[in-house]
C-alpha cells in the first residue's frame, strides 16, 4: 500500500495542505489536489519550464520538486503574481509586449521572470535570455518575452524611483 | 474608426487571462466523476498481436476498464481524413512505436498508470520499414492492409499516393547550364507545450467530447459517424490550444476516449505525456531531388522535381500534404517546363501529419538549395538570380492558379536591404537568401453570427481555434472597427460546436482571411439594418444613409451607431444580429481540388558564423520580411513571423528524430530533442512586412503564419556554403554534421 502523507505549504499566501502519496510531485500537488491550474504540465523531466514555480523564493521546476519536499514550504504561483485584480509589472509588460501567443508557456515564463528580477533588477539583454533559458516556448515568442522582461525591469525601476 | 481598430496593436484579447493563469486549456477543465485514462503501447514499431491480458490492469484498485480491440465494435472502427485508415485502436497488428493496443481508465492517475504496466501483451515482432528506400524495395513488408485501398493498384506496395504536376516541354528545353541535387530533410516534431489533451463524457443522449484541436466541426463529424449519431448529439468543446502548428488539426485518440467514456459510461480524460505527443505526430521526412537548367542569363527553362515523402502508418493529412507541398515546387518563378512527382511513402513510423508550412518546407529546402548551387554555377549573384526569375505581380507562374498576388521582388529586395547584400561580410561569416512560396487555402466555408447587443457591445460567434496566431484578437479588431465599439466591449465565443456556426478548419493561414471574411460580412449585415433603422428614425431614404467603419453617416451628419442603435431598438432593447458566410468553392478540374485563395510570400536573408573546429553555427543576423498585404494588427503579425523564423531555425539546425533499428524514437522527450530556446536566438533578428493591401482578406490582408518558416533552412545553408565553401544537402546542420563536412571538404 502506498503510504500517504499529509503536508502542508503556503501558496500564494494561503496556507493548504494535501494528502500525498510519496511519488507526488509539487506540481500534482498544486494542480490536481489544490485545483491551481495555472502552473502547467509538459515534459515532466524539468527540461521545458512550464511549471516554473518559486519555493521559498527559488525558481523551480515544480515537476521536479517531490510533494513531501515541498513540506512547510512558500509557494508562489502564476495565480500568485497578481494582488487581486492589480497586476504585476511583469504581466502587465508581457500584455504590452504581446509576449503571450498560445500562453501555455507563460505562466511558467512569467514566474521565471519574476525571480530574475527579484536577482537582478536591471538585466542586459543576454541576461534576460539567460535567466529563461530554461523556459520553452514553442510560438518562439522569445523575442517578445524578452522585451517584455526589459520593459518590466524599467518599470520597477520607475516604481521604486531608483 | 476604433482607436484599437484594424492596424493598432491593442494586447491580445484573451490575453489577461494567460498572464494570470486562468486561461483554462483542455488538461485544466474538471469534469466531475471522471476517470483517467492511460495508453498501453508496445516496445518495438510492428508487431503481431497475439494475446492481450488485462486481468492483473484490472485487479489494481479503482480500475474501471481496460479497453482493448475485443471490446470495440467489429469490424475495428477507422477514421481518417483522407482515408480511413486509422484504427480506434490497434487491431492484430502494431504499426508504429507507441500506436495504442490498450487503454485503461481508473478513479486516479496513479492507478490507470499502475494498471497500464500491468496489461501483459504477448506479441511477436514483424519486420517493418523507417526509410524511404526500405519502403520502396520491392519485397518490403506492406504497411498498409491493401483492403483498405480497394481497386488501387499502389495499394500492394507502400506508396500511398503519386502526385504529377507540370506543363511545357521538359525534355526537349534547351540549357545552358544543369544543376541536379538530391535533399532530405528529416522527421521532426510540432512539440507544442501543451500535450494533447482530451474528454469525452455521455451527454444526455449524446456524446461530448473536449479536445485540444485545430478543427472542431472535423472531429464532431468524425466522432458523429463512428457512434453513428447525428452531428447535433455531438458537442465538441475546443479550448484554445496551447499550441497547435498542425499537429492538432486531425483526430487522434479523441475517437479512443469517446468510446472508453460511453464502455464506462462516465466522463474519460486523457492527457499525453510529451513523449506520447512525439509518437502521435510529426512532420514528413522528405528526399527530393531537384533538377534544373538555366540559360546562360540565368533564366530557368526548366525544373524537374522528384520528392519521395516519407510519411507514417497511417495517412492522417500526411498525403495532402504532400499534395500540396510539392504543388509549388517550381517556386514563385517563372519557369515554362515543370515536372513534377511527388510519392507518399508509408513507414511503420509515427503518423505524420500537418505542421506549419504543409509539405512546402521540404520541397522549399530542396528547390531553394539548388537554386543557390545554380548560382554559382551560373556565376550570377544569388539575390540577382531570384530577382530575375521571381513572377511579377498578376503573372500567373502556375498554369490554371491564381497568378503572382504580390509584389514579391519588393519583399526580396526589402530583405537584402536589411541584411546588407552586396557587401562582404566580415572574415569568417558567410550570407544567404532564399525565398519562401505556399499556396494558401484552395477551399474555404466559414460562418459566423456577428451580435450588436442594445447597449453598442458586441458578440461574435466564430468556430476558429485561436491557437496562439491571435484570431479571437483579429476579430475583434474588425468588429470593433465596423461597429464603432471599444474593442473590450467585444466578446469573440469560440471552441463549442453547440453554440458557434460552422467553420471548416484552422489551418493553411486561413483564419484571417476566410473566417475575417465572414465576420466582416456578418458585420455588413448588421451594418445594413443599422442603415434601414437610422433612414426610418431619419425619415430619409435608405439611399441617403452610409453605415461604414463604426458611423452612421446622412449627408454631411455622423452619427454614432450607437446612437441610432438605441433609438432604432426602442423601449424592448434586444439586438441587431447579423450572419456571416464566407466561401471558397472548390475546383473538381484542378489537382488540388481549389486555386490558391492567396500566396503567403517571404524572403529570409541570414549572417552566419560557423565554428570550423567545431562545427557550430550562429547566426548573427536573422532577416524575415513577409508580404502579408495588410497588417490588421502589427504586433501579432511580427510574432508570428519572428515565431515561425526561430521554429525554422530549430529544423534547420538542432531537430531530427533518432529511429534505432526497431523502429523506436530515440530521442523521445524534452532531453534529447532540442528545440530553438532563448539560448538559441539570432544575435539581431529583423523583420518586416511588406503591405500593398493587395490581399483577399479583410483591408486587403493575405494569411501570414507560415510564411517566416518556409526558407529559413536553405538561407542558412547558403550561408554556411558562403562562409565555407562548402555544400551540405542534409538536414539538420548540427554542429557533427557540419564539422564532418568541413573535414571531408579539406581532405579533397
Amino acid at each position: 500500500m502506498t503510504m500517504i502523507r499529509r503536508i502542508g505549504v503556503t501558496v500564494n499566501g494561503r496556507p493548504r495542505s494535501a494528502d500525498v502519496a510519496p511519488h507526488h510531485t509539487l506540481l500534482e500537488v498544486l494542480r490536481d489536489d489544490l485545483g491551481l491550474t495555472g502552473t502547467k504540465e509538459c515534459c515532466l523531466v524539468g527540461e521545458c519550464g512550464a511549471c516554473t514555480v518559486l519555493v521559498d523564493d527559488v525558481c523551480v521546476d515544480s515537476c521536479l520538486i517531490l510533494a513531501v519536499e515541498a513540506d512547510g514550504a512558500t509557494v508562489t504561483t502564476v495565480e500568485g503574481l497578481a494582488a487581486g485584480d492589480r497586476l504585476d509589472p511583469i504581466q502587465e509588460a508581457f500584455l504590452e509586449t504581446g509576449a503571450a501567443q498560445c500562453g501555455f508557456c507563460i505562466p511558467g515564463q512569467l514566474v521565471a521572470a519574476k525571480a530574475l528580477l527579484a536577482l537582478i533588477p536591471h538585466p542586459t539583454r543576454a541576461e534576460v535570455e539567460d535567466g529563461l533559458a530554461g523556459n520553452l516556448c514553442r510560438c518562439a515568442g522569445y523575442g517578445q518575452i524578452i522585451d517584455a522582461v526589459l520593459v518590466a525591469a524599467e518599470a520597477g525601476a520607475e516604481g521604486t524611483g531608483s | 474608426m476604433s482607436e484599437d481598430g484594424i492596424g493598432a496593436s491593442p494586447a491580445r484579447v484573451g490575453g489577461l487571462d494567460r498572464v494570470t493563469g486562468r486561461q483554462a486549456y483542455v488538461a485544466d477543465i474538471n469534469v466531475d466523476d471522471v476517470l483517467h485514462a492511460k495508453l498501453v503501447s508496445l516496445d518495438c514499431a510492428r508487431a503481431r498481436i497475439i494475446a492481450i491480458d488485462t486481468s492483473a490492469a484490472l485487479a489494481v484498485p479503482g480500475v474501471r476498464l481496460a479497453m482493448t480491440a475485443a471490446d470495440l465494435p467489429q469490424p475495428m472502427p477507422r477514421f481518417g481524413p483522407q482515408f480511413v485508415d486509422r484504427p480506434v485502436l490497434a487491431v492484430d497488428e502494431t504499426h508504429y512505436h507507441g500506436e495504442p493496443v490498450a487503454a485503461i481508465a481508473a478513479e486516479t492517475k496513479d492507478g490507470a498508470d499502475e494498471a497500464a504496466a500491468l496489461v501483459r501483451v504477448e506479441y511477436e515482432e514483424l519486420p517493418a520499414v523507417f526509410t524511404v528506400a526500405g519502403a520502396l524495395d520491392p519485397a518490403a513488408p506492406l504497411v498498409q492492409d491493401p483492403s483498405i485501398r480497394p481497386g488501387d493498384p499502389l495499394a500492394t506496395t507502400n506508396v500511398l499516393r503519386e502526385h504529377r504536376y507540370g506543363w511545357g516541354d521538359v525534355d526537349g528545353a534547351r540549357a545552358d547550364v544543369v544543376v541536379e541535387g538530391t535533399y532530405a530533410f528529416p522527421m521532426v516534431t510540432q512539440f507544442a507545450i501543451e500535450p494533447h489533451a482530451f474528454i469525452a463524457a455521455p451527454d444526455g443522449d449524446g456524446i461530448a467530447v473536449w479536445s485540444s484541436i485545430q478543427h472542431p466541426n472535423w472531429l464532431q463529424k468524425v466522432i458523429a459517424g463512428l457512434l453513428h449519431l447525428p452531428l447535433a448529439k455531438v458537442r465538441v468543446f475546443a479550448p484554445d490550444p496551447g499550441g497547435g502548428f498542425g499537429g492538432k488539426q486531425h483526430a487522434k485518440y479523441e475517437p479512443l476516449v469517446a468510446f472508453m467514456a460511453l464502455k464506462a459510461g462516465r466522463p474519460v480524460r486523457l492527457v499525453l505525456t510529451l513523449e506520447e505527443t512525439f509518437q502521435a505526430v510529426r512532420r514528413g521526412a522528405a528526399e527530393i531531388r531537384v533538377r534544373s537548367g538555366f540559360s546562360a542569363d540565368g533564366s530557368i527553362v526548366f525544373r524537374e522535381v522528384e520528392a519521395n515523402y516519407l510519411i507514417g502508418a497511417y495517412a492522417d493529412i500526411a498525403d495532402r500534404t504532400v499534395a500540396k507541398g510539392t504543388y509549388t515546387a517550381s517556386g514563385p518563378y517563372r519557369v515554362p517546363a515543370v515536372r513534377i512527382l511527388a510519392r507518399s511513402i508509408l513507414s511503420h513510423t509515427t503518423p505524420s501529419t500537418a505542421f506549419r508550412g504543409f509539405g512546402n518546407p521540404q520541397q522549399i529546402w530542396a528547390v531553394e538549395s539548388n537554386m543557390d548551387e545554380a548560382a554559382r554555377a551560373l556565376g550570377i549573384d544569388p539575390l540577382e538570380l531570384r530577382l530575375k526569375n521571381l513572377a511579377r505581380h498578376g503573372e500567373t507562374f502556375i498554369p490554371g492558379d491564381t497568378p503572382a498576388d504580390g509584389d514579391w521582388a519588393a519583399t526580396v529586395t526589402r530583405a537584402a536591404e536589411m541584411i546588407g547584400w552586396g557587401g562582404a561580410p566580415a572574415p569568417g561569416r558567410g550570407r544567404g537568401i532564399a525565398v519562401g512560396l505556399k499556396s494558401g487555402p484552395t477551399t474555404g466555408l466559414s460562418y459566423s453570427t456577428v451580435r450588436l447587443l442594445a447597449d453598442g457591445s458586441v458578440i461574435v460567434h466564430a468556430g476558429t481555434s485561436d491557437m496562439g496566431q491571435g484570431a479571437r484578437t483579429i476579430f475583434a479588431q474588425i468588429a470593433a472597427e465596423e461597429l464603432g465599439a471599444p474593442l473590450d466591449w467585444v466578446t469573440v465565443v469560440m471552441g463549442d460546436t453547440a453554440v458557434v456556426p460552422y467553420d471548416q478548419q484552422t489551418s493553411a493561414s486561413r483564419s484571417s482571411v476566410l473566417m475575417g471574411n465572414s465576420i466582416l460580412n456578418g458585420c455588413r449585415e448588421v451594418q445594413a439594418k443599422l442603415r434601414t433603422m437610422a433612414a426610418r428614425l431619419e425619415s430619409v431614404s435608405e439611399a441617403s444613409v452610409v453605415v461604414d467603419r463604426g458611423e452612421v453617416r446622412i449627408g454631411e451628419r455622423v452619427l454614432p451607431i450607437r446612437d441610432v442603435l438605441i433609438r432604432g431598438l426602442g423601449r424592448l432593447g434586444g439586438e441587431v444580429i447579423g450572419i456571416g458566410e464566407m466561401r471558397k468553392e472548390a475546383d473538381p478540374d484542378h489537382p488540388l481540388g481549389g486555386t490558391a485563395a492567396f500566396f503567403e510570400f517571404n524572403c529570409t536573408a541570414v549572417e552566419v558564423e560557423v565554428d570550423r573546429a567545431t562545427g557550430d553555427i550562429v547566426v548573427v543576423r536573422h532577416v524575415t520580411v513577409s508580404d502579408v498585404g495588410k497588417a490588421m494588427n502589427p504586433m501579432q503579425v511580427r510574432g508570428q513571423d519572428e515565431g515561425a523564423a526561430i521554429m525554422g531555425l530549430g529544423h534547420t539546425l538542432m531537430e531530427h528524430y533518432i529511429y534505432d533499428d526497431a523502429g523506436r524514437i530515440r530521442n523521445l522527450g524534452a532531453i534529447d530533442y532540442r528545440i530553438p530556446t532563448s539560448m538559441d536566438l539570432p544575435l539581431v533578428m529583423a523583420s518586416d512586412i511588406v503591405e500593398n493591401e493587395d490581399g483577399p482578406g479583410p483591408y486587403g490582408s493575405k494569411g501570414m503564419s507560415e510564411g517566416a518558416l518556409l526558407c529559413v533552412a536553405p538561407a542558412v545553408a547558403a550561408a554556411v556554403r558562403d562562409a565555407t565553401g562548402v555544400v551540405i544537402r542534409d538536414l539538420p546542420l548540427t554542429p557533427e554534421r557540419v564539422w564532418r563536412a568541413l573535414n571531408e571538404a579539406s581532405k579533397m
